[in-house]
C-alpha cells in the first residue's frame, strides 16, 4: 500500500486541465487545412489530382477539401508548388452535417454545434454512448478509449462508454461499416432507447477512408445510421473527439 | 524431395519469379512437411488467381527463408494440414480467397465470409448476402454442458469478433474464435499497385501497428525498386518502431492490470502510454506513426535537434513507465491470477506456428529483429526476451522485458541520431522489377509481420500477402482457453490482445 501511495506522490495529479486550458499539441500536429488560394496558380489542380481519398475539389473560390474524406497526410502540401495548402494546429473539426465538413478558402468553417435544446435537456449531463467499431483499424478505437484515462477523464463531463446498446444513448461508431458489420450494427442502433444519437468517429467512419473504393464495405455510418456528428481524422486526435462531444452537448461553443 | 529444393532467400529480397523453383504439387508439400518436421516455421502460404500456390518457409535458427510454388492441376488439392496443423488457417484462405478446396482439412470453415474473388463458387455455397459468422460451430453435448456465445460487438472499447465457448459450468471445454467483421479487402486494394493509397493501407493494416506494416511495405517495394536506404534512415524506423511497441507494452500491462481489478498500474499506464505516443507525434504529427516512413526514405525526419530534445522525455517515460509497472509485480494477488491463467505449451506453439510474445512467454526464441535482422538491428541487435510458464504472467513479464530493451534501443539510437547529420530527402523510386518475389519481414510488437508480393509485367502488384501476427495466434488463444475458467477469458484474451482487423484484412 506504501508503494502504492509513493508511486501516486511521484506521479501526481495528471488530468489535463481541458477545456480551461488547451493542451500544448506537438509541432507537427496536422489539424484543420488552411488554403491561401490567392497564391493558387490559375487553372492547377495538383492538390486534387494527389489526394488519395479525393477529398480535394476545385470550387469558384479554390481549392475545397472535405475533411470526410481527408487523411491529414501530407500529400497536397507535397506537391502544391506554391505552398497554398497548409495545416494548422486547430483540432477542432466535428462538424454536425456532412456538408459542414468542407473547408473552403474565404469562409467559417462551421464547427459543431450543440444538439437540440430538448435533447440537451435530456442527454446534455448524462451521455452514455455504445461504440461500435465497424471494420476500423483499431486506430480510432484506441484514441477513443484513451479518453476514459486518466490523463482526459471523459467521465468528469458526464460522459461514458457503456457495455449494452440498452444502457446506451447513442453510438459511437469507428470504421467504414463492413459488408459484415452492416447487421450488426443496425441490430446495436436498434436496440438504444430512443431518443438516440449517432456519431461518426474517423475517416472511415464518415466516407470510408482509406478503403472508400473497396465493395466489402459501405462508405461510412451514414449509409446505414443517421448520423448527428462527425469527427474527422485518419485517427482523430483524442482532442478533437472531446472537443466533437463537448460541442454536442453545449460545454464547449467557441 | 526435402525442403531443400526450395530457394532460399534473406528477409526483404526480391527474386525474378523463374527463380522462385516451381514443384510439383506432391514435392511442394513434401518440401513444407520436411521442413516443419526439420523446425522450420511456415510463415506463409497463398495462392495467386492463377492456380499457383507459394510457400514461405522460415529457418529462423539458420536466419534465412525459404520459398517455392507450385501449380494446381484444378480447384482441389489434397489438405496439408492433417500432416502440418500450421498450415490449417492459410488453406482456409486460399479456398475462402479462391474457391481451391483442400480435401480432407479436418477444420474447413470461411476464415473472413466473404464472397471468393476468383469465378468459382464459395466451397461453402455462402452468397453474397449470406449473413457473417454463421458456420458449423463445434459443439460439445451432454448434460449439463451449455454454450456461451459473445460478439461481434463486445462489451468495451474493441473491435468484433464472435466467440463461442463450449462450457461445463465455469469451466471452458472448448472455444472457437470466428472473425471476419473487420474484413475490409486489404489485399484486394493493394493489388495493382503500388498506387496513391498503398502506404496509407499498409498503415491501416493494424491501426495500433503502423509502423510494424509500413515498414514491411516499404522495405518490400524499395527491395522491387533496387533502392537501399541509408543507414540513418533505418535507425529512425527503429526509433519508430520501438516507440510503438512500447506505448503498446505499456498499455497492454496496464489493461491486464486492469483486467485483474488492480487499479493503480492501470491508471498509470493508460496515461503513460500516450507519453509514449506522444514521442511518436512529436517527430511525425501522428501518435500512432501515420506518414512517418515512405517507400525510399521517411516522410518525417528526426533531425539531431529533435533527437536532443525527446531524450528527456525518453528517459520521463521509462521513469514513469517502471515505477507504475513495479506495483504490478509487487501485488500478489495480481500475480496469483496470472500465474492461474492462460496456460499454453511450447509444443502447442511450435506446432500451430505461433509468433511473437505469445512464443516467447513460453521459451519458443522467435523475433525477427534477431532471426532476420532488417535495418538498424543488423548492427545493434535486440537480446530475445523470454519466459517459459506460458500464462497470463508469462506474457505480461515478456512484455516488460521487451519495453525495456526498446527503452535500451530508443536511447542509444536517439543519442546516436543527435549526433549524425541529416542524408538529403529521398527522391521518387525507380520503377519496380517485373515478374517477381519478394518477401518482406518485421517485428512488430505484436509479433511477426509478413508482406509477399509478386509483380506482373508492368512492375504492378499481381498479388499482395500479408501476413499478421495475430493469424498465427488466434488458434494459440482459443487452446489457452481450454479446461479453464471462462471468467478468466477477458484476462487471458488482453494477455494475447490480438488484432481482429489485422486478422481480417
Amino acid at each position: 500500500m506504501m508503494h502504492i501511495l509513493l508511486s501516486r506522490w511521484r506521479q501526481g495529479h495528471r488530468t489535463l486541465p481541458y477545456p480551461k486550458e488547451v493542451p500544448g499539441l506537438p509541432e507537427r500536429f496536422r489539424g484543420l487545412p488552411r488554403i491561401l488560394a490567392d497564391k493558387c496558380p490559375e487553372g492547377c489542380h495538383v492538390c486534387a489530382e494527389v489526394c488519395p481519398t479525393e477529398a480535394i475539389r476545385i470550387g469558384s473560390k479554390g481549392p475545397q477539401v472535405d475533411l470526410g474524406r481527408c487523411l491529414f497526410c501530407p500529400d497536397c502540401l507535397e506537391a502544391c508548388p506554391e505552398g497554398a495548402i497548409e495545416y494548422t494546429q486547430d483540432h477542432r473539426l466535428a462538424a454536425c452535417s456532412r456538408e459542414a465538413l468542407t473547408v473552403t478558402p474565404g469562409e467559417d468553417y462551421r464547427r459543431a454545434q450543440a444538439m437540440g435544446a430538448e435533447l440537451q435537456r435530456i442527454l446534455g449531463r448524462s451521455l452514455k454512448l455504445r461504440v461500435v467499431s465497424a471494420g476500423g483499424c483499431n486506430g480510432c478505437e484506441v484514441d477513443v478509449n484513451v479518453l476514459g484515462t486518466l490523463s482526459w477523464d471523459l467521465g468528469r463531463f458526464g460522459i461514458q462508454y457503456v457495455a449494452s446498446p440498452r444502457h446506451a444513448d447513442g453510438l459511437l461508431v469507428t470504421g467504414p461499416v463492413t459488408r459484415n458489420m452492416e447487421l450488426a450494427l443496425r441490430k446495436t442502433y436498434d436496440a438504444v432507447p430512443h431518443p438516440k444519437i449517432v456519431i461518426a468517429v474517423g475517416a472511415c467512419a464518415i466516407q470510408g477512408g482509406p478503403f472508400f473504393r473497396q465493395e466489402e464495405q459501405r462508405g461510412g455510418a451514414a449509409s446505414v445510421l443517421p448520423v448527428d456528428l462527425y469527427i474527422p481524422g485518419c485517427p482523430p486526435h483524442p482532442l478533437t473527439i472531446l472537443d466533437g462531444l463537448l460541442r454536442l452537448i453545449g460545454r464547449v461553443t467557441d | 524431395m526435402n525442403n531443400k529444393s526450395m530457394r532460399i532467400i534473406r528477409n526483404g529480397e526480391s527474386l525474378p519469379l523463374a527463380e522462385v523453383p516451381e514443384l510439383s504439387l506432391p514435392a511442394f508439400q513434401e518440401a513444407i512437411l520436411e521442413g516443419a518436421r526439420s523446425g522450420a516455421r511456415l510463415a506463409c502460404l497463398c495462392a495467386d488467381g492463377d492456380l499457383r500456390l507459394f510457400a514461405v518457409l522460415a529457418e529462423d535458427a539458420e536466419q534465412r527463408l525459404r520459398v517455392a510454388r507450385t501449380r494446381l492441376d484444378g480447384s482441389r488439392y489434397p489438405s496439408l494440414t492433417p500432416y502440418c496443423p500450421q498450415a490449417h488457417l492459410f488453406e482456409r484462405e486460399i479456398a475462402e480467397q479462391y474457391g481451391i478446396i483442400p480435401e480432407g482439412h479436418p477444420w474447413f470453415k470461411p476464415v473472413r465470409f466473404h464472397q471468393p474473388w476468383s469465378d468459382q463458387p464459395s466451397p461453402w455455397g455462402r452468397q453474397v448476402d449470406s449473413p457473417p459468422g454463421v458456420t458449423n460451430f463445434f459443439q460439445v453435448s451432454g448434460d449439463e454442458v451449455h454454450e456461451v456465445a459473445v460478439g461481434p460487438v463486445h462489451a468495451g472499447v474493441i473491435e468484433p469478433g464472435h466467440f463461442r465457448f463450449q462450457c461445463h459450468g465455469e469451466t471452458v471445454f472448448h472455444l472457437e474464435v470466428a472473425l471476419g467483421f473487420q474484413h475490409r479487402g486489404l489485399e484486394r486494394a493493394l493489388q495493382g499497385g503500388p498506387h496513391a493509397l498503398s502506404l496509407k493501407q499498409s498503415e491501416t493494416v493494424s491501426g495500433d501497428s503502423s509502423i510494424a506494416h509500413a515498414w514491411a511495405y516499404c522495405r518490400l517495394v524499395e527491395s522491387l525498386a533496387g533502392v537501399e536506404v541509408p543507414t540513418r534512415t533505418d535507425r529512425v524506423r527503429g526509433v519508430a518502431l520501438e516507440l510503438e511497441r512500447a506505448a503498446n507494452h505499456v498499455g497492454d500491462l496496464g489493461a491486464l492490470s486492469g483486467d485483474a481489478g488492480f487499479l493503480p498500474t492501470a491508471s498509470f499506464c493508460g496515461r503513460i502510454r500516450g507519453d509514449w505516443l506522444n514521442l511518436s507525434a512529436e517527430v511525425c504529427g501522428s501518435r500512432l506513426g501515420r506518414d512517418w516512413l515512405k517507400p525510399g526514405g521517411l516522410r518525417h525526419d528526426l533531425d539531431p535537434a529533435m533527437a536532443q530534445r525527446l531524450l528527456p522525455r525518453l528517459d520521463q517515460a521509462w521513469a514513469d513507465s517502471r515505477d507504475a509497472i513495479d506495483l504490478l509485480w509487487g501485488a500478489s494477488s495480481v500475480m496469483l491470477r496470472f500465474e492461474a491463467a492462460g496456460h499454453l505449451a511450447a509444443a502447442q506453439v511450435r506446432e500451430l506456428g505461433m509468433v511473437g510474445v505469445p512464443a516467447r512467454a513460453c521459451g519458443v526464441d522467435l523475433d525477427v529483429r534477431k532471426d532476420h535482422p532488417y535495418g538498424p538491428y543488423r548492427q545493434q541487435p535486440v537480446p530475445s526476451s523470454l519466459a517459459e510458464s506460458g500464462n497470463v504472467q508469462s506474457r505480461a513479464w515478456v512484455r516488460w522485458l521487451e519495453l525495456a530493451e526498446s527503452q535500451k534501443h530508443l536511447s542509444l539510437a536517439l543519442a546516436d541520431l543527435s549526433r549524425c547529420e541529416q542524408d538529403p530527402p529521398a527522391g521518387p523510386l525507380p520503377p519496380l522489377a517485373t515478374d517477381s518475389l519478394c518477401v518482406s519481414l518485421t517485428e512488430g510488437w505484436r509479433g511477426e509481420v509478413l508482406h509477399l508480393a509478386l509483380t506482373d509485367g508492368q512492375g504492378r502488384f499481381s498479388r499482395y500477402k500479408i501476413v499478421d501476427p495475430s493469424f498465427h495466434n488466434w488458434f494459440g488463444l482459443a487452446l489457452a482457453l481450454r479446461g479453464e475458467q471462462i471468467s478468466d477469458f477477458p484476462l487471458c484474451n488482453k494477455s494475447f490482445n490480438l488484432s481482429y482487423c489485422g486478422h481480417d484484412l
